[in-house]
C-alpha cells in the first residue's frame, strides 16, 4: 500500500489543510515511510488472535445517567473567538 | 400526475432524541430550552485530554427502541469517529456507530389501502446530537449553540423499501407511535425531537436497479415529509422526461416556496473516514441484559389496536386511530374503569376531544381532561343524570379546567329534572298561565304543544328532561 501525492491532496482537503507543492512531496514521503513502517506487524503470524479495535481489554466502561453541573459560561467563552449574545460567533456558514 | 411510468423508491433515516436526564458521554444536562451554551463542559465541547463515558440509560433506550422495532441486538457493539468539519461540532468529529450498531435487520408493519406491508429496517444506532446554529440576518455571521452537542440521538435507517410519499408518512406515523410507547422519546417533531431525511429515486416500472437517488432534508413536520416527497418524485420525472439525468445530491426541502433546492454534491460530502474512538471501550451485551431490558418494553400499538377490536368489539378504524399515541390509549382505557360503553368513549374521543386539540394545535399532554372524567360523563349520561345535549357543553367546559363531571354539573346547574313531582308543579303552573294554548291544542293543534314545553323549559333553564315534560303536559291537560 503507498500513498500517492493525489491521496494526499485529498486528505489535505478533507482536513481543510492548504498545502503548497513542497509540502505535498514531503507529505506524501512521510506518510509512505510511516505506512511501511507500519507494514512490518503483517510479519506477525496472527491466525489465532481474535481481531480487536481496542488495546484495552476492558469493557462497559458505563457511568449512571446523572448530571452534573456545567462550566461557569464564563468559562466556555475563553476559547471561543467571538461571542455574542450568550453564543459563539463563527464566520456565517451557508448549507 | 406525470409519474405514472415510473415507481418511486424511498428510504428514510430518522433521528431520535433519547430523553435521558445528562448526555451521552458527559453529565451536563439534556434540559430543553435553557439558555444558550449553558448545559456544557470540557468533554462535550471537544476539549484536548478529556474521556468521554458512555450514559447506561442511553445504552438501555437504544436497545429497548431497537428490540421494539424487532431488531437483532448486537451482543458486541462499539464506537467510532465520524469526521467533519462544520461548526455546530466543536471536536470536529462525531461519536456514532459504523459498522457495529445497536440493532440491525429489524421491521415494522404499516396499514396501506387495507392492507398489510412490512417495511424493513437496516439499523438502528447509537450516537451524539450536535450543536444548533443560527445564521444572523444579513448573512454575516452563524451563531453556536452548543447545549444540544452530546445529547443521545439513535438513528433508525429503513430499507429502501417505500413505495409513495403516502407509505413514507404511515411509516413515520407507526415509527413515532412505537417509540413513544416505549418512552424513550418526546418525539416530537416541531421541537426537534425526531428528524427525518429521505432517500428517493424513482424508475420505470418493471426496472430492478434503483435510479439516482437524491437525499433530502429539512422537512419539519410529517406533512412536510409527504410534501416534500411528493414534490421531489414528480421533479425527478420532470428532469427525465426532459432527457437529462437525475444528479446523485443533498435537496434542502423549503416548506414556504413548495419546492426543493440542490444544497451540495454528495460525491463531496460523504468521505467520513470512520475509525474506532479509542476514547470509549468495546460494549458487550450479553442475553441477561438483554432480556431485562426487553421485559420493559409495554404493549405496542399493533398489540393494543388487535385488543381493543377484540376486547371490546372497538370498529378498527376507532382502534387505529386511539392507538396512534399511547396518551390517547392510555386516556381510553382509563375511562373504560369508569363506564363499559367503549363505542361511546371512543366516539366522544374522535369527535369533541380531538376536535378540540386540532382545532386548538393541542396536545392531549397540553389539557387537563382524564380518562377517568370523560368515564364519569358518559355515566352521567347512561344514568340520566345530564342529557347528551348538556354533556357537549360539560365536556368542553372538562377539557379547559379539568374540573371532574359531577362538580361542573353541580356549580352550573345543569342536573337534568327527572323528578316527576317537580316537573308536575311546574307544568300545572304554566298551563294555568296559558288558557289559550291550551284550548289551541284542545281543538287540535298540535303545535301549540310545543310553545307549552318551551315555557316549561325556560322556567326550568333547560334542565327538565323534555320526554318527561312533553309526557306530563299532555296527561294533564287530557
Amino acid at each position: 500500500m503507498s500513498i500517492s501525492i493525489k491521496d494526499v491532496e485529498h486528505v489535505a482537503k478533507l482536513a481543510r489543510l492548504d498545502l503548497n507543492e513542497k509540502e505535498k512531496n514531503q507529505f506524501t514521503k512521510q506518510l509512505n515511510a510511516i505506512l511501511q513502517y507500519a507494514e512490518k506487524l503483517n510479519e506477525l503470524d496472527t491466525d489465532n488472535i481474535q481481531p480487536t479495535t481496542h488495546v484495552l481489554e476492558l469493557t462497559n466502561v458505563m457511568r449512571e445517567d446523572e448530571t452534573r453541573e456545567s462550566l461557569p459560561l464564563k468559562k466556555v467563552f475563553l476559547n471561543a473567538p467571538e461571542e455574542e449574545d450568550g453564543q459563539i460567533r463563527v464566520p456565517a456558514v451557508l448549507e | 400526475m406525470s409519474t405514472t411510468k415510473f415507481e418511486t423508491v424511498i428510504g428514510l433515516e430518522v433521528h431520535v432524541e433519547l430523553h435521558t436526564n445528562s448526555k451521552i458521554f458527559c453529565g451536563c444536562s439534556t434540559e430543553f430550552g435553557a439558555p444558550p451554551n449553558s448545559h456544557t463542559c470540557p468533554i462535550c465541547l471537544g476539549y484536548p485530554g478529556v474521556l468521554p463515558v458512555l450514559n447506561k440509560k442511553a445504552v438501555e433506550f437504544a436497545m429497548k427502541a431497537a428490540m421494539a422495532l424487532n431488531c437483532e441486538i448486537a451482543t458486541e457493539s462499539k464506537f467510532d469517529r465520524k469526521n467533519y468539519f462544520y461548526p455546530d461540532s466543536p471536536k470536529a468529529y462525531q461519536i456514532s456507530q459504523f459498522d457495529k450498531p445497536i440493532g440491525e435487520n429489524g421491521w415494522i408493519d404499516i396499514e396501506i389501502d387495507g392492507h398489510t406491508k412490512r417495511i424493513g429496517i437496516t439499523r438502528l444506532h447509537l450516537e451524539e446530537d450536535a450543536g444548533k446554529l443560527t445564521h444572523v440576518d444579513g448573512g454575516y455571521a452563524s451563531l453556536v449553540d452548543f447545549n444540544r452537542v452530546g445529547t443521545p440521538l439513535v438513528e433508525i435507517v429503513s430499507e429502501p423499501d417505500l413505495r409513495s410519499p403516502e407509505e413514507a408518512r404511515l411509516y413515520l406515523e407507526k415509527l413515532k407511535a412505537i417509540i413513544q410507547y416505549c418512552d424513550v422519546s418526546d418525539v416530537k417533531m416541531e421541537q426537534g425531537s425526531l428528524r427525518c431525511d429521505a432517500n428517493i429515486s424513482i424508475r420505470p416500472f418493471g426496472q430492478k436497479e434503483f435510479g439516482t437517488r437524491a437525499e433530502l432534508k429539512n422537512m419539519n413536520s410529517f406533512s412536510g415529509v409527504k410534501k416534500g416527497l411528493e414534490y421531489e418524485e414528480w421533479r425527478q420525472a420532470d428532469v427525465i422526461y426532459s432527457g437529462e439525468e437525475v444528479v446523485q445530491e443533498t435537496r434542502r426541502w423549503d416548506e414556504s416556496k413548495g419546492k426543493t433546492f440542490s444544497m451540495r454534491g454528495k460525491e463531496e460530502s460523504h468521505d467520513y473516514r470512520y475509525f474506532p474512538d479509542p476514547d470509549l471501550v468495546q460494549l458487550y451485551i450479553d442475553d441477561e441484559w438483554k432480556e431485562r431490558v426487553r421485559a420493559s418494553i409495554p404493549e405496542l400499538p399493533d398489540s393494543r389496536k388487535k385488543r381493543y377490536t377484540e376486547q371490546f368489539d372497538l370498529p378498527s378504524y376507532d382502534a387505529e386511530v386511539i392507538t396512534t399515541s399511547k396518551h390517547l390509549a392510555d386516556f381510553f382505557e382509563e375511562s373504560l374503569q369508569y363506564t363499559k360503553d367503549a363505542k361511546s368513549v371512543s366516539n366522544w374521543m374522535m369527535g369533541d376531544l380531538l376536535g378540540y386539540l386540532n382545532a386548538n394545535n393541542l396536545e392531549l399532554s397540553d389539557v387537563k381532561v382524564t380518562g377517568k372524567g370523560l368515564g364519569e360523563m358518559i355515566d352521567l349520561i347512561e344514568k340520566g343524570t345530564i342529557s347528551s345535549k348538556i354533556a357537549k357543553q360539560v365536556f368542553k367546559e372538562m377539557i379547559e379546567s379539568g374540573k371532574a363531571p359531577q362538580t361542573i354539573v353541580e356549580e352550573k346547574g345543569l342536573v337534568q329534572i327527572s323528578d316527576e313531582g317537580a316537573i308536575k308543579t311546574i307544568v300545572e303552573q304554566i298551563i294555568e298561565k296559558n288558557p289559550q294554548s291550551v284550548s289551541d291544542y284542545k281543538s287540535g293543534k298540535q303545535k301549540a304543544i310545543g310553545f307549552l314545553v318551551g315555557q316549561v323549559m325556560k322556567e326550568t333553564k333547560g334542565k327538565a328532561n323534555p320526554g318527561l315534560v312533553n309526557k306530563l303536559i299532555k296527561k294533564c291537560i287530557d
